[in-house]
């Protein structure tokens, strides 16, 4: 046995992150950590590779009880953690990053020929598409995730614990990943892979340990269990049980785009799902319709008026809102007050005789905090202390009191846990209950499933099957990866 | 339990806000004590002659930096409006004509930096760079390095003048404090100098025309620098091209000792107007006291750092 894992916990301030990881893992397997956001993945790996402490249970490596305080004891001991692209350092070259933090040295300066080298050896031996000495920036997702997978095999490591390796890749990029995974399987490696997406398992996992709000609920070998279980265990039958929505009759066209390979109608009381592979062209569908990247050609009509949206701004003007699909980086001020995110986009309904009324503005969000129930004291507290999931009931407030006819939800769930989920559904419900027209992109298929009307099918950035909501994940499957 | 915890680092978080505030009151104090001479009517009114320009400087610098920009050239504008102003106040005989176009010129010069900041797309450190040696350079162009003279007597009035006790300066400071305070946190303007600062593609996102707010950010600073450079000419009765000097660094300075964030989103005026009068009593009470005047730069330096340690502290404390 490479690792086991028994009874791990972890909580932080008085939130239990873990509270009892268990896992076994051997070498020369693919074993898979799967999970929803927030269910401790990634808090369990963190402790293996000595980025957290963990608070009790027991780590064994090889047979012996270890403890690491640092990620350099963790190296040092052969675990090696894959991390997503974003942990590069974009102007140094290949090799640089492949030894950043352990560089070769002859005396007190650092050997770049001999990092040159071995890093030339590595690329050569399992055939990468990269050179040594080109620069990070200039470098794809793939490549980057490739330039990780380096960082780790230089170290000799002999547990690789690969983090959503594919979460930035496009189709043929995360099969060149699986290759790689396979071929450090092949030579005796023990690999942790974590993943929420199911359809990933059948590629690449010979095990499967699944965690649940910090617990493992469920460990065994991939053959058998089926997906439909692992989604029970995944999710727990309290949560599947609660969402199901009732139809509505859709009522007026509320937009119409006609964009090249993007043709399509919502109406208003619709939820139209989005689906597709990472790079079928979802989010910048949705970047299109919100001005963005504006559209050369082709139109958008909202409410039966054609509109140029060339800008976000237009956008808004025309009825369009976009709950994005990182709301750190583009839907939230979090410095700011809760109250100032809800009202940014809407402020002059709050003013008056040009100045912003406190009072109406406090009414304003005090009203919407509590209808989302936003969890927070008061509205004026800042927006980086909520969790993930009260963020993006902010992100809808704004948009809720902005009051646009169509909303487009880009992976509305990244990033928030369980309960937050189903309230996120239900908010949405109720918004095309009121008439709204909404699109929902999803890499979760079950969640599209839940909540869309029907779901048009992306690939290669053209839709190219629009199916019921009866429809399977199989279905769409089918025709986002190969087509009809 | 969590919430009590909540309200403990609230109070805490207050506080240490507040310490700025705390300090120039402590100094107040301190230089009561220390020297005779502090508190008259005479050296107060000099103090705040002296903190005017600084501090009306300070108001605009304040926007910007919520805004999360800066402008480097504050220092070389106030030359130049200046200059400007004060030719006009010559060739026209009137004062009140060459007050409105220093005004107007450091208007100007405020555009011309949020102009090219938003349609250049070039950070707001090297264009201001490049602007404070524009405008000094045309300045001595302009002047061909010989101060204006020759101001109508009535000038004098707008940096030296009194209206019952005080110093007319200081009505003009209260006067667009007020204006400003209110701008930064009651209108459309102020709040989405937050947002931008907060969060600057969030606020795009939120539909906000953040290039159009962010020229009339730096055009309102232009003009406000603009004001503060007429009154200087004031209290020299000169235009002079050599004026401004490093201003920029007292500015700013100011800003960030009263809590404003280089990164942005944060920043008030009242913090403002304290840091500036921290700065103010410091080179006061210096000369007061007889320390020597290169060791002033020397400290205020050390207080800059400083207040932006405490206020680093107190923020981490308080994200966590």
């Amino acid at each position: 046995m490479l690792l086991e894992l028994n009874g791990i916990r972890k909580s932080f301030g008085g939130v239990h992150a873990l509270t009892r990881g268990d896992m076994y893992v051997e070498s020369g397997q693919v074993h898979a950590l799967i999970g929803e956001n927030g269910a401790g993945k990634s808090t369990l790996m963190k402790i293996v590779a000595g980025l957290q402490r963990r608070d009790g249970g027991e780590m064994r490596l090889k047979g012996a009880a270890v403890d690491f305080a640092k990620p350099a004891e963790a190296h040092r001991s052969g675990i090696s953690m894959v991390h997503q692209e974003s942990l590069l350092a974009p102007h140094l070259t290949v090799a640089e990053n492949v030894f950043l933090g352990h560089e070769l040295l002859r005396g007190p300066l650092a050997d770049r020929r001999a990092m040159d080298k071995k890093t030339s050896r590595l690329i050569a031996e399992h055939r990468f598409p990269l050179d040594a000495d080109q620069r990070v920036q200039t470098l794809s997702p793939a490549q980057k995730q490739l330039v990780e997978i380096l960082r780790a095999l230089q170290s000799d490591a002999s547990l690789l614990i690969f983090d959503e390796p594919t979460s930035s890749l496009s189709e043929s990029e995360t099969v060149e990943v699986f290759k790689i995974v396979r071929q450090l399987r092949d030579r005796g490696k023990g690999i942790i892979y974590i993943t929420h997406r199911l359809i990933e398992l059948d590629e690449i996992a010979d095990n499967v340990t699944i965690l649940r709000d910090g617990e493992t609920v469920h460990s065994c070998p991939r053959s058998e269990i089926t997906t439909q279980e692992i989604v029970h265990h995944m999710v727990g039958r309290e949560v599947s049980a609660i969402y199901e929505r009732g139809k509505l009759a859709p009522g007026e066209v509320k937009l119409k785009a006609d964009l090249p390979g993007a043709a399509f109608e919502i109406r208003a009381g619709e939820i139209v799902g989005i689906a597709g592979l990472m790079g079928a062209g979802r989010t910048e569908l949705c970047q299109t319709l919100f001005g963005i990247t504006p559209a050369h050609e082709g139109s958008i009509e909202v409410d039966g008026e054609k509109r140029t949206i060339g800008s976000p701004r237009d956008a808004v003007a025309a009825g369009i809102a976009l709950v994005t699909e990182d709301r750190q980086q583009t839907g939230l001020a979090l410095d700011l007050p809760i109250r100032a995110n809800i009202t940014m986009a809407h402020l002059d309904a709050v003013c008056s005789g040009g100045l912003v009324q406190a009072g109406a503005e406090e009414e304003v969000a005090e009203s919407y905090r509590a209808r989302l129930r936003i969890r927070a004291e008061s509205s004026r507290r800042r927006a980086r202390q909520l969790s993930g999931g009260n963020q993006q009931k902010v992100v809808i407030a704004k948009w809720l009191f902005r009051n646009t006819g169509v909303v487009l939800f880009d992976e509305p769930t990244r990033g928030i846990d369980v309960g937050a989920k189903a309230e996120v559904f239900a908010l949405m419900e109720e918004m095309a209950a009121e008439g709204k027209a909404l699109l929902m992109v999803s890499s979760e298929l079950p969640e599209l499933l839940q909540v869309a009307d029907r779901i048009l099918v992306m690939r290669n950035g053209a839709i190219v099957a629009e199916l019921p909501r009866e429809t399977t994940q199989q279905e769409i499957m089918h025709h986002a990866a190969v087509g009809a | 339990m969590k919430s009590d915890e909540y309200e403990m680092k609230l109070q805490i978080g207050m506080l240490q806000r507040l310490l700025p505030f705390f300090s120039l009151i402590a100094l107040f104090l301190i230089l009561s004590i220390a020297s005779p001479y502090f508190l008259t009517a005479t050296n107060l009114s000099s103090v705040v002659r002296q903190t005017a320009v600084i501090n009306i400087m300070a108001l605009g610098m304040t926007l910007i930096i919520v805004s999360g920009g800066i402008d480097l050239s504050v220092g070389s504008v106030l030359a130049f409006a200046g200059v400007a102003g004060t030719m006009t106040m010559v060739g026209s005989g009137s004062v009140m004509l060459g007050i409105a176009a220093g005004v107007f010129f450091g208007f100007v010069w405020g555009f011309v930096n949020g102009f090219t900041i938003t349609s250049l797309k070039i950070p707001p450190f090297i264009v201001t760079l490049g602007t404070l040696g524009i405008a000094r350079g045309l300045t001595l162009v302009v002047t061909d390095g010989l101060p204006v003279v020759g101001l109508p007597k009535e000038h004098s009035f707008l940096g030296e003048g009194t209206v019952g006790p005080a110093p007319f300066v200081l009505l003009v400071l209260i006067v667009c404090a007020g204006i400003m305070h209110v701008a930064l946190h009651s209108t459309k303007l102020g709040r989405y100098t937050y947002a931008i600062g907060s969060n600057e593609e969030a606020a795009v996102y939120a539909g906000i025309p953040v290039g159009r707010y962010k020229i009339a950010i730096y055009a309102i600073s232009g003009m406000l620098t603009g004001l503060a450079a007429m009154i200087e000419t004031s209290r020299l009765m000169t235009g002079q091209p050599t004026a401004g000097v490093s201003y920029e660094l007292q500015v700013i300075a100011a800003v960030v000792i009263g809590g404003g964030s280089l990164t942005g989103g944060e920043g008030t005026v009242i913090g403002t107007l304290i840091g500036a009068f921290i700065m103010g009593l410091l080179s006061n009470g210096s000369d007061l006291l007889g320390v020597n005047p290169y060791w002033q730069q020397a400290i205020i330096g050390a207080i800059i750092i400083m207040a932006v340690a405490l206020d680093e502290a107190r923020k981490r404390r308080f994200a966590a």
